[in-house]
């Protein structure tokens, strides 16, 4: 690990102007990913800026009938917030989906937000990586690539976004609430994290110097159904190859309105707001699932080692949707899939 | 604000089993780090360093957590348990006594971070069936395979604990 300076920020203007203004500063919140990467060195920070005494620890009752959750609520803090358990158990149940008891209790929402890629090339410094030192090219194109994104990857990058909480998030149109040297923004979900393109070493769609102060949930229709699935290749502790979220209402055996979100398959959660409308108005029956799969998965391209992952989706975006709206959500604890 | 200057000793101030210890640290040192190296404390194993074993578990402030990814120096002030803060040769943790019962343990390298775990999950108070035992349990890897023994003691506490109670 690289030495750097530590600091504790005192107030979000402190954090916010040190980060604007020191170029090597990094954020410290749970620590489970940013001190992981240090230790590999694939970040180097100068300075690293605690921010675990700002004010942001709370989850709060919005005007609009949602809720607000602090940048800095443990993961595990939201997962069994019983208003979490009773109104967005979609979320709950994603983030009960991953990593273990110990780092939930240690990562936070804000973190979780912006944890990076597990790409195993961008993990070791000794090896190119375009996202992790841009031009140096991707190994993963021509390597070790069965987990790799099937959608929206670029000719530089084909990295994935491995984050359980974010499938929910963007199912459940979650808007982030940040503040920069420029004042407070909110940015809609869909447009917080960014595909690769031209840039893979950008994540999100974050200025300079600005920090997330709280995700914030909207209001959603009583009684929607939901399930998270989360496809990996052991059946705990293990980052998703393919996971699915999924929000239904379902009236008189009509669907009235769905969501739908796929993690682990792109550099962020792949959302399909076009392909949602087909379900619409249709019965809630394996056919018409079946149908909205092959409309998302129509653009995907696989690489050498994760063609399986199409098919893979296919199959979990089908039985997701059964489980929704069924009103059987996959259980997290007992593993098998029904 | 807090700052240290570049690689200076800072000295943060931690309790470690009911006792504080000052510790003169570099800011890159982690809580599994101090605890082994600086208190020598090596109860807490290091298994993989990055949050993927478990077997570095410890209780901070009351809650579970992997204390290689934990900075020291962010932390003055808290309160750890480690595998030395439960119990004694002469008066076992009663999941010390279970794991030796269940046979939870062969070479025994994982077992002062499930155990600290286990305490963790029952204090948490979520896990209540077998299955979510399990779950609960997954951050712990045992690469002695002793999963078996290891969710019997838990049940076997937690069922001793919830009769207790249920008697009083
Ligand atoms: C072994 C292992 C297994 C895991 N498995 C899973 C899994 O299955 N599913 C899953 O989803 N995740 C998994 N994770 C990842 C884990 O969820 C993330 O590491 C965690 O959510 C990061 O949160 P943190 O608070 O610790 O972030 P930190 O490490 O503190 O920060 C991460 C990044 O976010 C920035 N940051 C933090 N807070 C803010 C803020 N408020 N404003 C601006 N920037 C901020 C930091 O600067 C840093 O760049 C796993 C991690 C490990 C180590
Ligand atoms: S040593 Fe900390 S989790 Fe493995
Ligand atoms: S007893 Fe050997 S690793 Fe668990």
């Amino acid at each position: 690990m690289k030495r750097f300076r530590y600091m504790k920020a005192v107030s979000v203007r402190e954090a916010i102007g040190i980060f604007a203004a020191e170029p090597g500063a990094a954020l410290m919140a749970g620590g489970t990913n940013l001190v992981d990467l240090m230790k590999y060195d694939v970040s180097t920070p100068t300075v690293v800026v605690d921010i675990n005494g700002l004010p942001l620890h709370d989850i709060t009752e919005q005007p609009d009938g949602g809720l607000r959750l602090g940048a800095l609520v443990s993961n595990a803090d939201v997962a069994y917030d019983p208003r979490i358990t009773e109104r967005y158990p979609l979320l709950s149940s994603a983030i009960l989906a991953g990593a273990s008891g110990q780092l939930r209790n240690m990562a936070t929402v804000g973190g979780n937000l912006l944890q990076r890629t597990r790409c195993s090339y961008f993990y070791d410094v000794q090896v190119p990586c375009n996202k992790r030192e841009p031009g140096s090219g991707c190994p993963a194109k021509t390597g070790l690539n069965r987990g790799h994104a099937i959608l929206g990857a670029s000719p530089l990058c084909i990295a994935t976004h491995p984050s359980d909480m974010c499938v929910a998030l963007s199912a459940l149109d979650a808007t982030i609430l940040v503040e920069g040297p420029r004042g407070v923004r909110s940015i809609p979900f869909s447009e917080f994290h960014r595909l690769p393109g031209e840039s893979p070493e950008r994540d999100t769609t974050l200025e300079p110097g600005e920090i997330i102060l709280a995700v914030d949930l909207p209001l959603l229709p009583p009684s929607m159904g939901y399930s998270y699935l989360k496809i990996r290749d052991r059946l705990s502790y293990a980052f998703a190859l393919v996971s699915v979220a999924v929000l239904i209402k379902i009236d008189d055996r009509i669907i009235q309105q769905a969501h739908l979100s796929l993690g682990s398959v792109a550099h962020k959660a792949w959302r399909d707001k076009d392909a949602e409308t087909l379900l619409v108005g249709a019965a809630p029956v394996r056919a018409v699932f079946k149908r909205i799969a092959d409309r998302l998965l129509d653009s995907a391209i696989a690489q050498e080692q994760n063609g399986f992952k199409i098919e893979l989706a296919h199959r979990a975006t089908v039985r997701c949707l059964e489980q929704a709206a069924a009103g059987t959500p996959q259980s997290q604890a007992n593993k098998r899939i029904c | 604000m807090i700052l240290t200057q570049d690689s200076t000793q800072i000295e943060v101030t931690i309790h470690v089993n009911g006792t504080p210890h000052a510790v003169k640290t570099d800011p890159c040192v982690t809580l599994l780090d101090l605890l082994r190296d600086h208190l020598q404390l090596t109860g807490s194993k290091k298994g993989c360093d990055h949050g993927q074993c478990g077997a570095c578990t410890v209780l901070l402030d009351g809650k579970r957590v992997n204390s290689c990814l934990v900075l020291a120096i962010s932390r003055e002030g808290s309160s750890v348990t480690t595998i030395e803060g439960l119990g004694s040769i002469a008066n076992l943790h009663p999941l010390q006594s279970a794991f030796i019962r269940h046979d939870a343990l062969q070479c025994g390298y994982c077992t002062p971070g499930q155990i600290c775990s286990a305490i963790g999950l029952m204090l948490e108070g979520h896990a209540k069936s077998h299955d979510e035992i399990r779950e609960g349990m997954s951050g712990n890897l045992c690469r002695c395979g002793a999963y078996i023994g290891i969710v019997e003691a838990i049940e076997d506490v937690m069922e001793s604990e919830s009769s207790r109670e249920e008697n009083r």
